[in-house]
């Protein structure tokens, strides 16, 4: 750990604190219907929208309403998303006339960025069309994260109403949270990124007259382009001059913005945003880490308006925070003592640490900041690759998925997700002291704790259910593995937290584009995503037509350093008695066998 | 039903104006004010294109400095960029780095080989390497070169990017570009 790193985390966390407050004022505004400086620009179009898609703005939906129009627009999205990707050889914007991705892969990425998870089974740039890219998978982009900033504004609602079933209008919130917040800010910010050096083109790919002109060695190939084998059944290689490198381009700065904005993740090319040509200096790597924090910060602001308690929503943001500061600390700690393993004459100090899988420009301090703020939204975009962190490095990303994806969170998803954390909370230091709990004036009972209890529940199912399935089918399961022994059962298991979390990033040596692994992790995220929402729907809808309680001496208050504490408390235990079983036998046991000098 | 038509309507509406408006406006925006960065910011020397300032490529000859190992494609593909993806305890993991650190200290015995120069990068396209990596490789260029160590280290002086804004991310060093510089000497 240098100085210099230690400095560029503070900046970024006090960057980031500054700006809560600012992005929660405007994202209560806009739900709230309010007048914002972009009327001027916005209002027309937000009310030719209306007018075109027929929708009456005025309508409030109750929980159930909201609900089905929210997974109609799923649907419709996933199956236009599906079918673009399937005929992308007969559309335009295809230079590279990439033919289209299995079904199986197809269904995946699908399901992948409609769930706002962006998993990603098949590698960018060869692969998908531009207009695949741009006008399929962007715009989920944008759409997957406005409908989780409408649902986590649903849930204050819920919290915030008394005894209504109304809590507002899908379209409504949907349209204003794409034009007043997440278009705006994704147009400064693309154009940002191509003053770094993101590239913004339709080109076909460049191909460059190398320098220093190579020989490689690569599989023989009969006339067929079949792979030809030795009596051994090795393939047989043979001399290739490599004169010339091709240079993938592409329309990537206006999908990178969204990409971070929204806590997608899914990057244009393989490399996501480790890739030169997606995230070209420091300072684009540091404003798309702010990108990836700035809604979901902002949220807890929100938060705390809405309910008229704005300490609530700093007690929030606090337990957040200091999650946030243990885990980045920990993998930079763990990322700088580099791995044992090199051999001595390998000087790992010079580079800061395990070098293995990062970029030189970014250095360990922001790969590890990277990986954090990454994993605590449900972002999943990456700049180092965290399957060669060294164990415990890569055991903080899982974690971090592991706990609920309730540290910042996704675009709204964090916020309703660490929500049902406080209501647990609530409702455990209620049992306590023995009274019935109460939460902002509302009383707290079986309902309640049922549907978090199902949120909360569903998760582990099925991450840890696929895992098992995976680790024990040598068939289907282990073939994909990159990596043998306990980072083999990391692989696995870290593909089924991502796909659950809605995350997105991967220990990516796993070969996921399968039929297996393609069919089950859309299950895991389509299950992590909706039968979570709509628990909380039910949570929501339910909270809203409770009465007012008045604060009594017995309420237990929301908004005192010993709420986050306990607050933390519950996720920590939550999380550690689920996972703790498997986490010891994946990067924690690596961990031992590195230190062992073990190696598989 | 009506929920159903909204729908396809909706989605109509924001694929126009997201998928296609959005992306175009950026563009147009970005050809203008910054054209050479949002093509590839691509070198080109007597008419043809040599590479990108942000793509790194291969180099083994002895004359050129070296970029780190790659495993995009068969080493800096820029059509398919990747890491190893090997994790820390993977034994082809330590045997390649084993090997690589052998050959690189042949050539140099009395320093520690730096680890940016045996160990793979995430997108397999790193166009740096760092200045103790750059300074490990001095002596060999200038054998190969017939100059004088202080004229290569000036040259890697001034390609040499210190940390953005005084203290974002690490100093670096343009392999590519200091190559081409040594071309041209």
């Amino acid at each position: 750990m240098t100085y210099n790193g230690l400095l560029q985390i503070l900046f970024f966390l006090v960057v980031l604190t500054l700006l809560a407050k600012p992005m929660g004022v405007f994202l209560l505004r806009v739900y709230n219907g309010e007048s914002t400086f972009l009327d001027f620009l916005f209002k027309p179009i937000e009310r030719l929208i209306y007018k075109v898609t027929r929708v009456d703005a005025t309508r409030e939906m109750n929980w159930k309403q909201y609900g089905i129009a929210m997974l109609i627009f799923s649907l419709v999205s996933s199956l236009a998303l599906y079918a673009m990707q399937r005929f992308q050889f007969y559309l335009p914007l295809n230079p590279q006339s990439f033919s289209g991705p299995s079904e199986h892969s197809s269904f995946n990425t699908a399901v992948s960025f409609v769930t706002n998870t962006n998993w990603q089974g098949y590698v960018g740039e060869t692969t998908m069309s531009y207009l695949t890219q741009m006008s399929g998978l962007a715009v989920q982009n944008f759409k997957s994260a406005a409908v989780g900033m409408a649902l986590a504004i649903v849930f204050i609602r819920g919290i915030s109403r008394f005894e209504t079933e109304k809590l507002g209008n899908f379209w409504v919130d949907l349209t204003r949270g794409t034009l007043y917040i997440l278009l705006p800010l994704s147009f400064l910010a693309a154009v940002f990124f191509v003053s770094q050096g993101v590239v913004q083109n339709f080109k076909p790919y460049d191909t460059a007259k190398l320098t220093d002109i190579q020989t490689v060695q690569v599989d023989k190939k009969d006339a067929d382009g079949n792979v030809v084998k030795d009596e051994k059944g090795e393939n047989v290689k043979e001399d290739q001059i490599v004169d010339t490198q091709t240079i993938a381009q592409g329309p990537v700065a206006s999908q990178l913005a969204i990409k971070m904005l929204g806590t997608n993740g899914g990057g244009f090319f393989n490399a996501n945003s480790a890739h030169p040509f997606e995230n070209p200096t420091p300072l684009s790597n540091f404003i798309q880490m702010l990108l990836i924090l700035l809604i979901p910060a902002g949220f807890t602001y929100t938060l705390g308006r809405m309910v008229k308690s704005q300490s609530h929503g700093w007690a929030v943001y606090a337990a957040m925070m200091i999650l946030l500061v243990a885990g980045v600390l920990t993998l930079y700690y763990a990322e700088s003592r580099g791995n044992p393993l090199y051999p001595a004459t390998v000087d790992q100090t010079v580079v800061g640490g395990n070098f293995e899988g990062k970029e030189t420009r970014f250095g360990v301090a922001n790969s590890a900041l990277f990986a954090t703020v990454t994993t605590d939204a449900s972002c999943g975009a990456v700049n180092a690759m965290h399957d060669s962190f060294t164990p415990i490095g890569g055991l903080v990303p899982m974690v971090n998925i592991l706990l609920g994806e309730v540290i910042f969170g996704g675009v709204g998803a964090g916020l309703y997700g660490i929500l049902i954390m406080v209501i647990l909370t609530v409702f455990i230091a209620g049992l306590m002291v023995g009274r019935t709990p109460e939460y902002l004036g509302k009383k707290i009972e079986a309902y309640d704790v049922q549907m978090a209890m199902l949120y909360i529940l569903i998760f582990p199912l099925i991450i840890l259910g696929f895992t098992a399935i995976s680790s024990i089918s040598p068939d289907f399961g282990l073939t994909s593995l990159n990596n043998q022994g306990a980072h083999g059962l990391s692989e696995i298991f870290y593909a089924f937290t991502s796909a659950t979390g809605n995350n997105g990033s991967a220990f990516a040596g796993i070969s996921a584009n399968t039929l297996w692994y393609n069919t089950t992790l859309g299950i895991a995220m389509l299950v992590g995503r909706f039968m979570m929402i709509i628990p909380m729907l039910a949570i929501a809808g339910n909270l809203a037509q409770k009465k007012s309680v008045p604060a009594s001496l017995g309420t237990f208050p929301v908004n005192t350093a010993l709420f986050s504490i306990l607050l933390i408390s519950v996720i920590l235990i939550v999380g550690a008695l689920t996972f703790f079983p498997v986490l010891s036998l994946s990067p924690i046991l690596e961990h031992f066998q590195m230190v062992n000098g073990q190696t598989f | 039903m009506k929920d159903l038509i909204t729908s396809v309507l909706m989605l109509v509406v924001l694929t126009v104006a997201l998928g296609v408006l959005y992306p175009f406006a950026v563009w147009g925006v970005s050809q203008i004010a910054f054209s050479h960065q949002a093509n590839g910011s691509l070198i080109v020397r007597d008419g043809n294109v040599v590479g990108s300032q942000l793509i790194g490529q291969t180099f083994t000859s002895k004359g050129y400095f070296h970029s780190r190992p790659s495993a995009a494609g068969n080493g800096y593909d820029a059509g398919a960029s990747s890491g190893s993806n090997l994790g820390p305890t993977n034994k082809k993991l330590i045997d390649r780095i084993g090997a690589d650190a052998e050959t690189m200290q042949a050539e140099n015995p009395d320093a520690k080989v730096p680890a940016d120069l045996v160990t793979t990068s995430a997108s397999g396209l790193d166009p740096h390497i760092s200045p103790e990596a750059a300074e490990f490789q001095v002596t060999r260029i200038a054998r190969e070169r017939n100059m004088a160590e202080s004229d290569v280290r000036q040259i890697v002086q001034k390609f040499t990017e210190g940390r953005q804004l005084g203290f974002f991310g690490e100093p670096r060093v343009n392999v590519l570009m200091l190559n081409l510089a040594l071309d041209k000497k």
